[in-house]
């Protein structure tokens, strides 16, 4: 029997933020696992005291990558609070606003934090630029960037690069690897989108400041509504708005889709044996608002709990049913979970091992664990895409059975990283869909007459109740969590997507969803764990969210204020 | 560190150094092999030249200069940039990869090898703080060193630990920067602390010359635009030299001016026509956001000249207000956002602006030069504040 060996990964790279994964290794397999969040900035006690109206620039600033979600979910806390609601042309606009959030965060997040977890560049340089014409074209009528002349470029392109002995962002890459399965040609391809995308995040990001102001942090986002209103009236503006959409389309369509139609296609294995997923429960707080009330059933991604797999329930959120544990975060607290709104969070770092490695059965991370009716939760687009499947909502359920009829697959199958990779392909389509619809449904609502896009308000003389937004950021489900006296917060506390995924243990010993999803995976060389880097890379981990914020008001939590 | 004055004179004698050195390094072969480079990539000798000017305009540097970047791209190697994220969001990396002059694959194929830059690079753990090691001594005193986000030194600097050892970001900081040729702080963050060293500033966060005691050059902003970085960056790998500095250490070519004094809505201010609500008439036309709490009075930087996301918009543009965010502790100093600042000692023009009746006209422009006065004044006054506190930390 093979010795048990302990692998320490620090920094984990490609990801937003500062990750260490923790394995055991027997037999080349993972038996156990453990992962931690190095950084704590303390953004919670700053907020204390702060104007509401600066509140959204400065928890904004928690992520540059989806720089718009805690702009626009602390700004709707701040007016459930208040108790109003933007007008319809602010809600399209921010609509809009956070379609070219989410098609940005995907496709950056695939071609350049996931995609070399599936394309192997040494690969790409032995292509044949023929077959890979022919390979693209199985799987795209029309696929994105593809001739024999433009492969032989990309060709001499990476060549030149690895001459040059300046590999640049591929240094060190696991050149190679077993666990790569594309054939070389499928690794050029994959590879020369890698380029392109370069090139589309940038269309993205402008897309973004058309009514944003600009990308990353854009700046047109106020508490009652929006400040682009010039813009809005500005006909040529929409029409950059809607070229950029086709431009986007295109990519998505031709380039993206088919990629990942590729890639299930080699690691269909992979794919029926669900590698790399460990979770049973999953979450979605359900996001843009179709309706002023923001009603849960009228938002255009779903809302639900999904438990055991058992696609055949949903149950409705209740976010009352939400705690967090920090029996194993550097935090002082309670050996139970909390109730986010009761939590009070000081910082208790009981640092490392001697060797450098993590107190497993102490205190060994930054982020919280949090849980819902005291369960392990996956959130982000799996999930969104597996409770708009079950609830049958809009067409995802299409979507998702023709992604899956192609490849002769099952529903159970989506349980696996290969699914969690697809569900977020998916899901950008289904977005950019919407943007279309927003659009329209702008045009429309100006043509009648309407540009408001303000609503006044007043500021609360009492304490508010604890209110909370609901919201979806592109890696998942996001919750604000505000009060208000005056012009001043006095609470405010976060609950972000990536605390959920990359959660430690709770205090029942539960291993969060990262930790869960790397049991039994191979890692044949434990200097080149791909395996690991493939799953957690497919979770989109945002670091700089899940240990940025956490609360530091101990105040007494008050009646609460349910906004579903 | 250069003031405005000197400019003209840094720029004659730095327009000989590079002379000099063109001569050594450029011929006529060079030049065929560059143009041969760039076939290949894609791009005709007139796409080049005319990307040349475009730099040349954007740095502000005499139109002299032009030719000269020309040539120096043509002999350049690619110089190795070793990129470090501290306390942060990432989003100086993302607006970095915003780039278009040049784009961000030309950049980081044909300009500079990122040696090390942990959103970007493929292999992770052990590989990678192997492969950190090595460059840093494989490039000793060659590299370029980038810090993104702010260093917490509180209780040691344990908010922040990197590597299988679990080394403080306050460690690292200094072992890279240490052996580099020039230590660049992008961001906010990295110049002056940032987000995280907003009041009370629970981790003790700083920028990377209060922190480390360093030579740096600051290119500050929340993000800062990529045209700020990317263009600093070329200034030095073209040039080898850093740009003229203002008293925060920030090249003057993108930091020397006010927001305010290149502003689109400017007449507005002039004329006395003001948004008083978001959503208003005024904001359908345009008007100045001072009232809404603006801060582009106080904030030296080059947003209303370049905008952002290549020109797309901006946030003036986009109907909001500045927030100052390239300037130090601008969320303390500058908050609350929507108001504007009392302290500030910037005037209102007092007049009913262009249309105002001929005989009122005088008074007008008598205002307006005060209150311009009287803003430079302000400005002036909040920069000599903001290098004080940052050299007594220093100490």
């Amino acid at each position: 029997m093979a010795e048990k060996k302990h692998v320490v990964i620090d920094p984990i790279t490609r990801i937003e933020g500062h990750l260490r994964i923790e394995i055991d290794v027997k037999d080349g397999k993972i038996e156990n696992s453990w992962s931690s969040g190095t950084l704590w900035r303390g953004i919670e006690p700053i907020l204390q005291g702060r104007d509401i109206r600066d509140a959204g620039l400065l928890v904004q600033r928690i992520c540059g990558v989806c720089t718009w979600a805690h702009y626009e979910a602390n700004t709707m806390s701040a007016e459930v609070a208040l108790g109003i609601r933007p007008p319809t042309n602010a809600r399209l606009v921010r609509n809009m606003i956070n379609a070219s959030q989410f098609m940005h965060d995907h496709i950056v997040h695939f071609y350049a934090l996931h995609s070399l977890d599936w394309a192997d560049v040494a690969g790409a340089l032995k292509a044949d630029p023929v077959r890979a014409n022919e390979l693209a074209h199985q799987f795209s009528k029309q696929p994105y960037n593809a001739s024999v002349e433009h492969y032989k470029e990309v060709i001499e392109k990476l060549k030149k690069f690895v001459a040059s002995g300046q590999l640049g962002p591929f240094s060190g890459a696991y050149l190679g690897n077993k666990l790569y399965k594309l054939p070389p040609e499928g690794d050029l391809i994959v590879i020369s989108h890698y380029l392109d995308a370069l090139y589309v995040q940038v269309i993205l990001a402008q897309m973004m400041a058309i009514y944003g102001a600009k990308n990353p942090h854009p700046q047109s986002l106020v508490v009652g509504g929006i400040t682009s209103v010039m813009d809005m009236l500005d006909a040529r503006r929409l029409g950059q708005y809607t070229s950029k959409l086709a431009e986007v389309g295109n990519f998505i369509q031709h380039a993206y889709l088919p990629d990942i139609d590729l890639i299930t296609h080699f690691y269909k294995d992979e794919f029926s044996e669900g590698w790399g997923c460990g979770s049973y429960n999953f979450l979605s707080y359900g996001g843009f608002p179709e309706t002023n009330d923001w009603k849960a059933e009228y938002r255009y991604l779903p809302q639900g709990v999904i438990y055991d797999r058992d696609l055949s329930r949903v149950e409705k959120v209740d976010e009352r049913h939400i705690t967090e544990s920090v029996v194993h975060s550097w935090y002082k607290g309670p050996n139970k979970g909390v109730y986010p709104g009761e939590e009070d969070t000081i910082p208790e770092y009981t640092g490392l091992n001697d060797d450098g490695t993590l107190k497993k059965d102490g205190k060994y991370s930054w982020i919280k664990a949090p849980r819902y009716k005291g369960k392990m939760m996956e959130v982000g687009p799996l999930s969104r895409m597996l409770v708009g499947y079950a609830l049958n909502h809009n067409n995802i359920r299409e979507l998702v059975d023709a992604y899956l009829s192609k490849h002769n697959a099952e529903p159970r199958q989506m349980f696996s990283t290969v699914g969690r990779t697809a569900a977020r392909a998916i899901e950008t389509f289904y977005i950019w869909y919407g943007a279309h619809k927003w659009a329209d449904d702008l045009v429309a609502n100006l043509k009648q007459g309407d540009e408001r896009t303000w609503t006044r308000f007043e500021y609360p003389e009492e304490e508010t109740n604890t209110s909370v937004a609901l919201y979806e950021a592109p890696r998942g489900s996001l919750a604000h969590f505000v009060r208000i006296k005056g012009k001043k917060v006095t609470h405010y506390q976060v609950v972000v997507p990536s605390t959920w995924n990359a959660s430690p243990r709770d205090e029942k010993g539960q291993r969060g969803a990262y930790e869960e999803s790397l049991i039994g995976l191979p890692v044949p060389d434990t200097e080149e764990p791909l395996e690991v880097l493939r799953t957690i890379h497919s979770f989109d981990p945002c670091l700089a969210c899940a240990v940025h914020i956490t609360d530091v008001d101990s105040g007494k939590i008050k009646k609460f204020k349910v906004e579903v | 560190m250069t003031s405005s004055k000197d400019l003209q004179g840094y720029y004659e004698s730095l327009l000989k150094e590079v002379d000099e050195k063109l001569n050594d390094l450029y011929s006529k072969e060079t030049e065929e092999e560059f143009n041969q480079k760039l076939k290949e990539n894609g791009f005709s000798r007139r796409d080049f030249l005319k990307w040349a000017s475009f730099l040349t305009a954007t740095l502000m540097l005499p139109p002299a200069f032009e030719s000269r970047i020309a040539k120096a791209a043509a002999i350049k190697e690619r110089t190795p940039i070793i990129w470090l994220h501290m306390a942060e969001c990432t989003g100086c990396s993302e607006s970095f990869l915003r780039t278009r002059e040049p784009d961000i694959a030309t950049l980081i194929f044909e300009q500079v090898s990122l040696t090390y830059h942990d959103t970007l690079m493929m292999a992770s753990g052990e590989r990678v703080e192997k492969h950190l090691d090595e460059a840093i001594q494989r490039y000793k005193g060659k590299y370029i060193c980038i810090i993104e986000g702010a260093i917490p030194t509180k209780d040691g600097g344990i908010y922040l630990r990197v590597g299988s050892k679990g080394e403080t970001g306050l460690e690292r900081a200094k072992r890279v920067t240490k052996d580099a040729k020039v230590n660049l702080a992008f961001g906010t963050c990295a110049a002056f602390g940032g987000v995280q060293a907003a009041h009370p500033n629970p981790t003790g966060a700083k920028g990377v010359h209060d922190a480390l005691g360093i030579e740096i050059v600051n290119v500050p902003g929340c993000p800062p635009n990529s045209v700020n970085m990317v263009g600093t960056l070329l200034h030095i790998l073209l040039f080898d030299k850093i740009p003229p500095l203002d008293l925060l250490y920030r090249p003057l070519w993108a930091y020397g001016s006010r927001i305010h004094d290149y502003c689109e809505r400017r007449a507005h201010f002039d004329a006395g026509e003001f948004v008083e609500e978001w959503g208003d008439e005024g904001a359908k036309k345009g008007w100045c956001l001072y009232k809404m709490g603006c801060k582009g009075p106080l904030t030296y930087n080059n947003c209303s000249r370049y905008r952002f996301n290549q020109g797309t918009n901006w946030p003036i543009g986009a109907g909001h207000g500045c927030i100052g965010c390239s300037e130090p502790n601008f969320w303390d100093t500058m908050a609350p956002f929507e108001e504007p600042n009392d302290e500030s000692g910037i005037r209102i023009p007092a007049s009913k602006g262009v249309e105002a009746a001929s005989d009122e006209i005088g008074s007008f422009l008598a205002g307006a030069t005060a209150a311009a006065v009287g803003i430079h004044a302000a400005g002036s006054i909040i920069r000599a504040k903001a290098s004080k506190t940052s050299q007594k930390e220093s100490e």
